[in-house]
């Protein structure tokens, strides 16, 4: 880089200025986290008491619970139903799929508390009960153009001519697509339905429209832990959420970095 | 004619594999909108539910100055993280693009990390450090800017802190992607041709950036318009943006009418956000 030293070291005393901004928050809570102290901000000693009064919360455990059966399922119907819509678009003439490109995206802009608002009428007219279904049909909504985006782009860059050489030595097009297409496509599957994974996870706007009473889930239990007061508990309970996302992103982001490399 | 057979073939196949996909988001997303935008005319019900009349009222209610107040303090509070955000990611997204190729992954590693985390607990450590005995009164006393712990936490000051932090790398990203295209010779070439640091960046950097910066105010304009769990958790009970008045008209005083109009007026100015962006960024890529 050119230009005067002066303003290389503002630029760099900038970026660190940022990166300060960005850990500061995160990193305080995860010290305090181990903070013997039940006043927070005061350090009175290293103590896992507050990870252990965790294990100890039955309603955290079922809540737990939920999340992830809730982030299952949602991925699974959004994966299958995503992965199936970016190859049916990537057949469609470019007319048709231009527009339904733009229609899908529509999901990804809105903001979330419309859908959720959305949702939550919708689920109450047709009198569906508020629970985990409903909570589970939202999150398959939310995550089926996430899929398709990530799924779709990989899908351009592959060569047509694979799956045509394919069908030329004699294979059906469900053996093409099974044999060729298909494995090549999988890394950026798996990656997507790891972030749909994550995404669910981490949901709240669309949970707490559509979650009801009796299907609460590790975020709506961090929120309400928030509204009742700040404790340890919550810092504890942050900080394992923080590496738990963290560990899945970077599984996700490992599973679509291998394929290029691989290929 | 077998290729347009063919082609044919292949149209019912793909409409057999889209056909789930549309289903579901035509029932779980595009219905239940409708129904916010059918609801969004009809009028509250006696007790609190809808009663299908046709009606105007509920976008007429909107206009009335407490609720255009709280829509001008969110488009205020949008504007102002936007600004801070592209004046605090452009220097670390120059500098990113600006770094050694070996250097960049990680750089942009560090800043993704932090988004990763769950939107509510990133708000919530804000509270740690905002919080009348928190760090941040904490180091100010110490270092002697102040004597008594003053407010920060439940303030707007709080919520724009939030919010700047929660969009931040929306910034960062698209800038970074636009900075790092440019072709360093220009600039070099506008040295060359004895321009000033400042002219380099207002004439050669900015007008080559410019995607990037119209995609990454968009791109953190929209989501902060939006917010709901920023204010509710950082802000002060005066401090409402959009999400919160939508929530607190569904939710509690359960007029969903009124709410339906208003999360309508919300989307409709992102849509039109969009689409400017669409005609900035299609016509005219430079």
């Amino acid at each position: 880089m050119k230009g005067p030293a002066w303003r290389r070291r503002g630029l760099l005393a900038a970026s660190l200025g940022n990166l300060f901004f960005l850990y500061l928050p995160i990193a305080v809570l995860i010290v305090y986290s181990f903070n013997a102290a039940k006043l927070a901000m005061t350090w009175q000693g290293f103590s896992l008491q507050w990870y252990a009064a965790l294990a100890r919360d039955h309603a955290l455990i079922v809540a737990c619970q939920n999340s992830v059966l809730i982030a299952l399922v949602s991925t699974g119907v959004a994966t299958l139903l995503g992965v199936s819509a970016a190859i049916g678009l990537e057949r469609l003439p470019w007319r048709l799929r231009a527009w339904l490109d733009g229609a899908l995206l529509l999901p990804l802009v809105i903001p979330e508390i419309m859908m959720g608002v959305a949702l939550l009428l919708f689920f109450v007219l047709i009198k569906l009960p508020l629970g985990l279904l409903t909570v589970t049909i939202g999150h398959a909504a939310f995550n089926l153009p996430v899929v398709m985006v990530i799924v779709r782009a990989r899908l351009r860059k592959l060569d047509p001519q694979l799956e045509e050489a394919a069908r030329d030595l004699g294979a059906t097009p469900w053996q093409a697509f099974r044999r060729v297409t298909l494995p090549l496509l999988m890394p950026a599957i798996v990656g997507a339905a790891l972030l749909a994974f994550t995404v669910s996870l981490d949901d709240f706007v669309v949970t707490f429209f559509t979650a009801g009473p009796g299907a609460t889930t590790l975020p709506l239990k961090v929120y309400s832990m928030i509204k009742t007061g700040i404790s340890p508990e919550i810092n504890a309970l942050s900080a394992m959420l923080v590496v738990a996302s963290m560990g899945l992103v970077a599984l996700s982001l490992a599973v679509q970095r291998r394929r290029i490399f691989t290929h | 004619m077998t290729g347009s057979l063919a082609s044919r073939a292949g149209v019912r196949q793909a409409g057999w594999l889209l056909a789930p996909a549309l289903v579901w988001m035509g029932l779980f997303f595009v219905l239940p909108l409708l129904i916010v935008l059918l609801i969004s005319f009809a009028s509250r019900g006696a007790y609190g539910g809808v009663e299908w009349t046709f009606t105007l009222v509920n976008y007429r209610d909107l206009a009335d100055p407490l609720y255009l107040w709280i829509y001008l303090r969110s488009c205020a509070f949008a504007l102002a993280t936007t600004g801070l955000c592209l004046c605090l990611g452009f220097p670390l997204a120059y500098y990113i693009a600006r770094a050694p190729a070996r250097w960049q992954g990680l750089w942009l590693m560090l800043v993704l990390v932090p988004f990763w985390t769950n939107f509510l607990v990133r708000t919530y450590a804000w509270m740690n450090v905002l919080r009348a005995d928190g760090l941040l009164n904490r180091l100010l006393i110490a270092t002697g800017f102040i004597s008594e712990p003053v407010e920060i936490l439940y303030t707007d000051l709080a919520v724009l802190i939030g919010l700047v932090y929660g969009y931040l790398p929306f910034m960062v990203l698209p800038l970074y992607a636009a900075l790092e295209r440019i072709d360093r010779s220009l600039i070099e070439a506008a040295r060359d041709l004895y321009a000033s640091g400042w002219t380099v960046f207002t004439r050669v950097i900015v007008p080559l950036a410019k995607p990037g910066i119209i995609a990454g105010c968009l791109l953190v304009f929209i989501p902060s318009l939006g917010a709901y769990i920023t204010p509710d958790l950082l802000g002060g009970a005066r401090s409402m943006m959009i999400g919160n008045f939508i929530q607190h008209e569904y939710l509690v005083v359960r007029d969903w009418p009124l709410g339906s109009a208003a999360s309508f007026v919300l989307m409709a100015m992102v849509l039109v956000g969009m689409w400017g962006y669409q005609r900035t960024g299609g016509e005219r890529p430079l």
